[in-house]
């Protein structure tokens, strides 16, 4: 990461080629831009042919989408990814040591059983869920989805967690052990305020994911325990009249996430490819 | 390891006094169990009451329904010209857009790697696509991003001449492609960043001071350095792409006619449309065993890219146990 590729020989190339990378990040990045922009505006001024790039900014957007049902979804959206994210890491930290710390014989084979569980299809296992859910009355209900993302997360965190693990050194661990430490104060005094920061990183990823869900919120809740992503699908049909509307809504709903995903940049990769690549 | 081989696992194994190996092994097991068994319960049995589900005729609206059918719903569903319409656009939406991501990602990943002012902020920003939710993503593209008269798209376009194209009723699966290559060719680029920051960069210098091109550098020390990246990112992207449904529901809701209805949008609809259990479940396996193909393969991708000798030299020494129940005295000399 700190030493310079020597791509270009020239001086003019790499100032090009330096420029290009400006030029094809701010046209990435430019949707999301725009979704900012357009939130500030009135109706009629993001409504426009050509595109509005001067006009006077103003709440009344957040205002409405706030008070038009939009709180209660992003409450929903955060108690169900607080929730499976606490949840998560409670179940994955014992895990990850009996696959890091004091592993069993199979532990390879169980870490890949973890990771195939992550990359079945939701589409494969949603009948039965909702059959179930709607059986035991769960449809609509919060902890419905507490659960289910829970166990999509849970893989992610197994192999993070036990990366992070992987790293302190055995003599760090047998140095307590000497000292007289039990089981129980080794993980939790020597172990875990070690791998802290890993655990943040492993806790934001499992935000990101939790947050943006959408398959599983829209199939098994309605109106009470809608999410976020949920609340959006209304805009569908108004489409053409609440262009800012909309966009204030989704920036609301972006920007949690964008900014954990930006704190956690570091460990991002670790976490798309499940501890592959650190 | 401070200690001497063979001593150190058992010395790991046992706290002070010498445990049998049953007890050993279930104590090393115990933290396991919680996060196992609530996987297995939520995430694998749904996949065998599917199974089970694809072989029954069932509709929800119509209570008392359910009765024994066998292969019927498989035969409804491959019969079904709809379902073979879906695979196709599944197999043309996931290869282009994985196909298209992973060009896009690794040429942003060659652009990010070289160093220059604003390189943090450069990477910042191109990571946003894959952060924003993608259900809001869609619903911006739909609108402010690809109407045809006050899109951002088209007036972007209009000097090049391109009219008022409404680009979601007029190129559907274009559409879709690109919206998801926005979204995932930054994992793409993360990936393939990480296999290019992984790289021996005294290689690259040894051949440029032998006179080798940045293009041939990169053709023949490079790109064989990137191929198990490229080969990660296209498998975990599959797997991901096939799945693609936030986008399609939001943007052409698997329109205009069946032009962008995939697997996922298919079943989607069987299941809560038409409440059609058995079909739905079938379909649901039809998709699961598919995805088993490509899972194979990335997982024996993955697991020749993942060792840990660290780990794998604190397993379970058995062999210690064994030595210590045929020479019972040695073992406590060793514990002592």
């Amino acid at each position: 990461m700190n030493e310079s590729r020597t791509v270009g020989s020239s001086r003019l190339s790499g100032t090009l080629l330096s420029a290009l990378g400006w030029i094809v990040a701010l046209g990435m990045f430019f949707p999301v831009l725009w979704m900012v922009l357009t939130a500030f505006k009135q109706e009629r001024d993001a409504f426009t042919s050509p595109p509005k790039f001067a006009f006077t900014p103003t709440l009344d957007q957040f205002d409405a989408v706030l008070s038009g049902g939009l709180s209660s979804a992003l409450l929903n959206s955060l108690w169900v990814t607080l929730a499976s994210t606490a949840l998560v890491i409670l179940l994955g930290l014992p895990a990850a040591y009996a696959l890091a710390i004091r592993p069993i014989e199979k532990w390879q084979d169980v870490l890949f059983f973890f990771l195939s569980t992550r990359m079945l299809p939701v589409v494969g296992a949603i009948v039965p869920i909702y059959v179930i859910a709607r059986d035991i009355s769960m449809l609509d209900n919060v902890w419905t989805l507490v659960v289910l993302y829970t166990a999509i997360n849970l893989p992610i965190a197994v192999w993070m967690l036990r990366s992070f693990m992987s790293e302190v050194p055995t003599e760090v661990l047998e140095a307590s052990r000497v000292d007289g430490a039990s089981l129980w104060q080794e993980a939790t005094k020597v172990l875990f305020p070690m791998i802290a920061p890993g655990i943040a990183a492993t806790a934001l990823i499992c935000v990101i994911f939790a947050w943006n869900e959408f398959f599983l919120a829209v199939t098994l809740t309605a109106v009470r325990a809608q999410t976020v992503p949920v609340y959006l699908v209304g805009f569908i049909t108004s489409e053409g009249a609440f262009w800012a509307r909309l966009s204030a809504a989704a920036t609301l709903a972006a920007i949690p996430v964008l900014l954990v995903g930006w704190i956690a940049q570091r460990y991002l990769v670790r976490g798309i490819t499940l501890g592959a690549i650190k | 390891m401070a200690t001497s081989a063979p001593a150190a696992p058992a010395a790991l194994g046992r706290r002070r006094q010498p445990t049998s190996l049953t007890k050993e092994r279930r104590r090393r097991r115990g933290p396991l169990l919680p996060a196992l068994i609530f996987t297995i319960i939520v995430t694998q049995l749904p996949f065998v009451v599917t199974l089970v589900y694809s072989f029954f005729s069932w509709n929800l609206l119509r209570p008392g329904s359910r009765e024994f059918a066998f292969l019927e719903n498989y035969g409804e569903v491959l019969g079904d010209s709809t379902t073979r319409k879906a695979l196709l656009v599944t197999v043309m939406l996931t290869a282009g857009a994985v196909l298209a991501s992973v060009l896009l990602g690794l040429a942003c990943a060659l652009l990010v790697d070289r160093k220059f002012l604003g390189r943090g902020v450069v990477r910042t920003l191109l990571i946003a696509p894959f952060l924003v939710m993608p259900a809001a993503a869609a619903l911006l593209w739909k609108t402010t991003m690809l109407h045809p008269v006050f899109g951002m798209i088209n007036w972007v376009l209009g000097p090049f001449g391109v009219g008022e194209v409404d680009w979601a009723s007029e190129f559907p699966l274009l559409t879709i492609i690109a919206v998801e290559t926005w979204h995932w060719a930054p994992f793409m680029m993360l990936i393939l960043l990480g296999g290019l920051q992984s790289q021996d960069r005294s290689v690259l210098e040894a051949a440029r001071v032998d006179g080798a091109t940045s293009v041939q550098s990169f053709r023949y020390l490079t790109l064989p350095h990137l191929r198990q990246f490229l080969e990660l990112g296209v498998v975990l992207g599959s797997i991901y792409i096939v799945q693609t449904f936030d986008s399609i529901f939001m943007i052409t809701q698997g329109g205009p006619g069946t032009s962008t209805t995939n697997l996922p949008f298919e079943l989607y609809q069987r299941a809560f449309r038409a409440f059609d259990v058995g079909e739905a479940a079938a379909l649901g396996v039809i998709v699961v065993v598919l995805t088993i193909i490509v899972a194979t393969y990335a997982l024996r991708v993955i697991s020749r890219l993942f060792t840990d000798p660290v780990v794998a030299a604190r397993v379970l020494d058995v062999s210690a146990f064994d030595r210590k129940k045929a020479e019972p005295a040695r073992a406590e000399e060793v514990a002592a």
